[in-house]
């Protein structure tokens, strides 16, 4: 089997003067497979989204990227390969930037060519017309703008991509399309995922394999199907039980 | 008699933009009615103008009677009829103040409890949303409390004085999956208990379909149709249930094939 993209081994974290947040956390990405964080709030989701994307480091274990530990200085090669989208798309766009610079950011970032074909393409691929690179963020619905934020996430052509809660602020209906669209990019880009989630029915329908956090410990992870179709620990079980469903189709 | 009756409700923004438009529907006491809709439906809208509280700058006509009180007219009129449930406890619980003593404001002023009998009658409505330890909550900040403790909190004010109505805006949407299968139970079982009509807002058809019996579906301030939810969902008739529908479904289909 191929080196993971990026793996977390016996990762602990603690906040300065505050309990653990993490504890002996182990996770990795494989190229092609992708994989749900799961937990609900203070589970730790967010803070282990932090340390593999090297804005945190954690307290004790180690990070490896591509098979190597990963230091500080491969954090550029690895931010090239890897990049995030969030949940609220009202607050991760600048206002005051138009969407075409908004759309670069990643590129000047990181020292790639800022070549305005590279930000039409990504706009294309997410499905936006060329002109929403002349516009502002105002003027798109919610939808349309985590369009813009996974079109910024794309542009530099990364390998892993890694979303936290990316469709959970959104309708339903625009729900479904934003999930189509990470599908699309997932076949179209060779584009892995590390998905964080609550929503079970967007982890089933997104990604390969599942990760249970509870209480920042890792409590069951595995194949999605074994780990939502015959869940083992008492937490995950709780999970699914909870998830709201529609009466049978008769 | 009908507890509510809306007919003809528009909302119009300073503009004269129709936020609102034609909304009509009735509910009687102990009925549990759903307005469904995505982000500008204007289900929340027809919430506020229900309550008589809506924003400055928005302005209802038609008609909106609350157990016979004209609330276009008069919207302070009501009373004890109606009350309201908001999605996010956190902004709707004032930070300043204990949750004992935010319980205790409606009782006082309503049923007009002084002393030991309004101490008494807090704890019986923390006790009510299935908090334990009411005195330590009683005593809380709601920055104190978890987001689930802070919208049982929110329930207990809402419902403490008894209201005829009980109107929730996404009252789940804000909370964790396990949390929200925990505030439905307790809505349905608290509204079954005291006979309480319940208006129930979501963008989330399961939600929905757990604790309301008759929902609209609104879609750009209209409602585009209208029945029990389970027929609703079973054949729904607007290309735009059914939309709502299939995306529920699609989730649900791939919870299930997880499962099978």
């Amino acid at each position: 089997m191929t080196d993971p993209i990026i793996e977390a081994s016996h990762v602990g974290f603690a906040y300065r003067g505050g309990a653990a947040a993490l504890t002996d956390v182990s996770l990795a990405v494989h190229p092609g497979r992708n994989v749900a964080l799961v937990g609900e709030s203070g589970a730790g989701k967010t803070t282990l989204l932090r340390i593999l994307l090297g804005l945190a480091r954690p307290s004790t274990g180690v990070l490896r990227f591509d098979g190597a530990p990963l230091t500080r200085r491969g954090l550029r090669p690895y931010r090239r390969a890897a990049q995030a989208v969030f949940q609220d798309p009202y607050s991760s766009l600048d206002p005051r930037q138009r969407i075409g610079r908004i759309v670069a950011e990643p590129l000047r970032g990181l020292g790639l060519p800022n070549d305005p074909a590279r930000v039409a393409a990504a706009l294309d691929a997410v499905g936006l017309p060329a002109d929403t690179a002349t516009r502002y963020p105002h003027e798109f619905s919610g939808g349309q703008r985590q369009r813009i934020a996974i079109a910024r996430a794309i542009v530099g052509n990364p390998r892993l991509l890694l979303a936290d809660e990316p469709v959970s602020a959104l309708d339903l209906t625009t729900r479904v399309r934003i999930v189509d669209l990470l599908a699309t990019l997932r076949a179209e880009r060779n584009l892995t995922i590390l998905l964080v989630s609550h929503d079970l029915g967007v982890v089933a329908e997104l990604c390969d394999e599942t990760a249970v956090l509870e209480k920042g410990r890792l409590v069951e992870q595995g194949r999605t199907a074994d780990v939502l179709g015959r869940p083992s620990h008492p937490y995950t079980q709780r999970l699914l039980s909870s998830v709201p469903r529609l009466p049978a189709a008769t | 008699m009908s507890l509510l009756d809306v007919a003809g409700l528009r909302v119009t923004d300073r503009a004269g933009n129709v936020i609102v438009d034609d909304v009509s529907f009735d509910l009687s006491p102990g009925d549990r009615v759903g307005l469904i809709g995505e982000s500008g439906s204007g289900k929340s809208l027809t919430a506020l103008a229900v309550l008589g509280l809506l924003p400055p700058g928005l302005t209802a006509t038609g008609s909106v009677r609350l157990d016979g009180h004209d609330m276009i007219r008069s919207p302070r009129g009501h009373g004890t009829a109606a009350t309201v449930v908001f999605q996010e406890p956190l902004t709707a619980l004032d930070p300043l103040m204990t949750a004992g003593r935010q319980i205790a404001g409606p009782l006082r002023r309503l049923r007009g409890l002084r002393g030991a009998a309004l101490r008494a009658a807090v704890h019986e409505a923390l006790a009510e949303v299935r908090l334990t330890d009411t005195d330590r909550i009683a005593r809380s900040y709601p920055h104190q409390l978890s987001g689930g403790q802070r919208q049982r909190v929110a329930i207990a004010m809402a419902v403490a004085c008894r209201p005829k109505l009980l109107i929730a805006d996404e009252p789940t949407t804000a909370l964790d999956v396990t949390v929200q299968a925990e505030i439905l139970d307790l809505l349905d079982r608290i509204v079954t208990t005291n006979g309480t009509a319940l208006l129930f807002i979501t963008h989330d058809l399961p939600v929905a379909a757990r604790v309301v019996r008759d929902t609209h579906v609104l879609r750009q301030g209209r409602v585009v149709e209208s029945g029990p939810i389970t027929s609703l969902i079973a054949a729904p008739r607007h290309p735009y249930t059914r939309t709502l529908v299939d995306s529920a479904r699609r989730f649900d289909a791939a919870l299930q094939e997880e499962r099978s």
